[in-house]
């Protein structure tokens, strides 16, 4: 569903994502860890025909992100780290209009838009502007929008930052089951390591752009000789802290997030 | 289509829902109106030139729509910075439409603003001289709507190449205020300077506000097909480098 081949993303003389390589099946879901600043979200923004990659290839449901942005854009669903809703809209609004620009505003759309936001208990604030919802809420909404379209792969980047433990739970037993009923392939980042080996049928480590460990929860473990997957997490990646540099407007991004009760 | 028309209603219901930017943005041009009008408003007839209240109000809703429109445009690096532009950059749907969806929405608002600064301009005195208006009310409408256009398409193309807020001042210094300042929308045309003559040429908003005085006061510099023309062609021209510039953009 997902094949990567030595891919390579540059910023400058910077090596964001080095020579990586990695495979998804259909219907799996795939933890892809690392510490900040890994070159995860570049990752995916490159899957998801958001950023060029600098050389390597890509093949997303059969069809190359740089060549074939319509079809590939078309196959996925996609929880941004950051935010990206409209505030100035309604929840119902935002749900609405991604119907929209999906294709997907048929028949049935107000049934599918009712039970999603249901699920993510937001139906009876359907009608509040998103600047007025708690940062917990608008990843709530913002987890709806992405299933709304019935992608056949759907990327998830830390989604389950700024949730309570109640939500992050049904939040991964909904996903399990979109996975199973729908054949959902899930491809997800997040920094919760007990959330992945619970979730996660395979993951990848990457570490300064490069993949430094692949496989079950179980062989990671075994490979480090550790008991749960944060310890083998840290043996793999070192207990250094990362020195994130952040472009300018990240670091406008990151005060602002700050200011208003942050999610990071 | 329905790219367009979500994108555009999205601009609309931003637009209806900011009550107090709708009520901020019609400060400054009643300001105008009073300080100039009634300020300049004297010595304008001694100089032989007329009723100038009735020459300034077509340039102040000039004003009003390039900055509201101007704004439309560049708020889209809200967008970029607070999120919702990378929900419609992955969206399997054309750029061009999200941009031109985008851009009516942004020109319909600037349009409505026009029109509520050319309503208030009766309660300080504007007549339209002549006696069945109706037609000369819409000609003046689809100016006011070619200049909306032609501005929110360049502060999307603007805001395409910005990806924060620094660069936003910039924009107010050097192209909004000498863009209004140049045009003649506070002045007459004729009887200038050479190099301000020249300046004022280039001015896009000097053929939308000259339309705009033919349509509602009967009296301009060029022809109102002239101006139409100009503001026509100026149009398709920042849509296709408008949306150029968006389809460029990488998140
Ligand atoms: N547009 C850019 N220009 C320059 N450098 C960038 C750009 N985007 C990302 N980087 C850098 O690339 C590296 C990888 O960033 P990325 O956002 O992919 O990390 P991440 O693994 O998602 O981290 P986190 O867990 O903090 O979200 C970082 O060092 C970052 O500063
Ligand atoms: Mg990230």
């Amino acid at each position: 569903m997902i094949t990567v081949s030595n891919l390579v993303k540059k910023f400058g003389d910077f090596i964001a994502v080095d020579n990586i390589s990695f495979d998804v099946k259909k219907g799996e879901i795939f933890a892809f860890l690392g510490p900040n600043g890994a070159g995860k979200s570049t990752t995916i923004k490159m899957l998801t025909t958001l950023l060029h990659p600098t050389s390597g290839s890509v093949d997303i449901n059969g069809h190359d992100p740089v060549r074939h942005q319509h079809e590939v854009r078309q196959s996925f669903g996609i929880v941004f780290q950051d935010p990206s809703l409209d505030d100035e809209l309604t929840a119902y609004e935002n749900m609405y209009f991604h119907a929209v620009l999906y294709k997907a505003a048929g028949a049935g759309v107000k049934q599918r838009i009712h039970e999603l936001l249901d699920f993510v208990e937001l139906w009876d604030k359907r009608d509040v502007l998103v600047k007025n919802f708690s940062g917990g809420m608008k990843r709530r909404l913002e987890i709806a929008r992405s299933f709304l379209h019935h992608p056949k792969i759907i990327f998830l980047d830390e989604p389950t930052i700024g949730l309570d433990p109640q939500t992050r739970n049904s939040m991964w037993s909904y996903i399990r089951e979109l996975n199973q009923r729908e054949q959902t392939t899930v491809f997800f980042t997040t920094h919760y390591m007990e959330e992945a080996e619970r979730v996660a049928q395979r993951i990848a480590v990457i570490d300064h752009g490069k993949i430094i460990a692949r496989g079950t929860a179980e062989e990671l473990k075994r490979q480090t000789n550790t008991a749960n997957l944060e310890d083998a997490f840290l043996q793999l990646t070192g207990r250094a802290m990362r020195e994130e540099e952040a472009s300018g407007a990240d670091r406008l991004r990151g005060a602002f997030m700050r200011r208003r009760g942050g999610t990071r | 289509m329905s790219t367009i028309y979500i994108m555009w209603l999205r601009q609309v219901k931003r637009y209806l829902r900011s009550r107090s930017r709708i009520i901020g943005a019609l400060g400054q041009p009643i300001l105008y109106l009073l300080a100039l009008g009634y300020g300049l408003g004297q010595v304008f007839a001694r100089a032989g030139q007329g009723n100038y209240m009735e020459f300034l109000v077509p340039g102040v809703i000039g004003m009003s729509v390039l900055f509201t429109s101007m704004f439309n445009g560049v708020e889209m690096i809200w967008d970029r910075q607070f999120g919702f532009l990378k929900e419609t950059m992955v969206a399997p749907v054309s750029r061009f439409n999200i941009m031109l969806g985008r851009v009516l929405g942004g020109a319909t608002v600037a349009t409505f603003q026009g029109l509520i600064v050319f309503i208030l301009s009766f309660g300080v005195g504007f007549r339209m001289p002549m006696s069945h208006p109706a037609g000369y009310v819409l000609s003046g409408v689809f100016f006011m709507f070619l200049m909306a256009l032609f501005f929110t398409a360049l502060g999307t193309g603007i805001a395409s190449l910005l990806t924060d807020f620094q660069g936003f001042q910039l924009i107010m210094s050097f192209v909004v205020m000498p863009t209004y300042f140049l045009s003649g929308a506070i002045f007459p045309l004729d009887h200038l300077p050479s190099l301000m003559s020249y300046i004022t040429r280039i001015d896009p908003l000097t053929y939308g506000v000259d339309g705009l005085r033919g349509s509602l006061i009967l009296s301009n510099h060029f022809s109102l097909g002239l101006d139409f023309l100009i503001m026509a062609a100026l149009c398709l021209l920042m849509l296709s480098v408008g949306s150029y510039l968006f389809s460029q953009i990488e998140v």
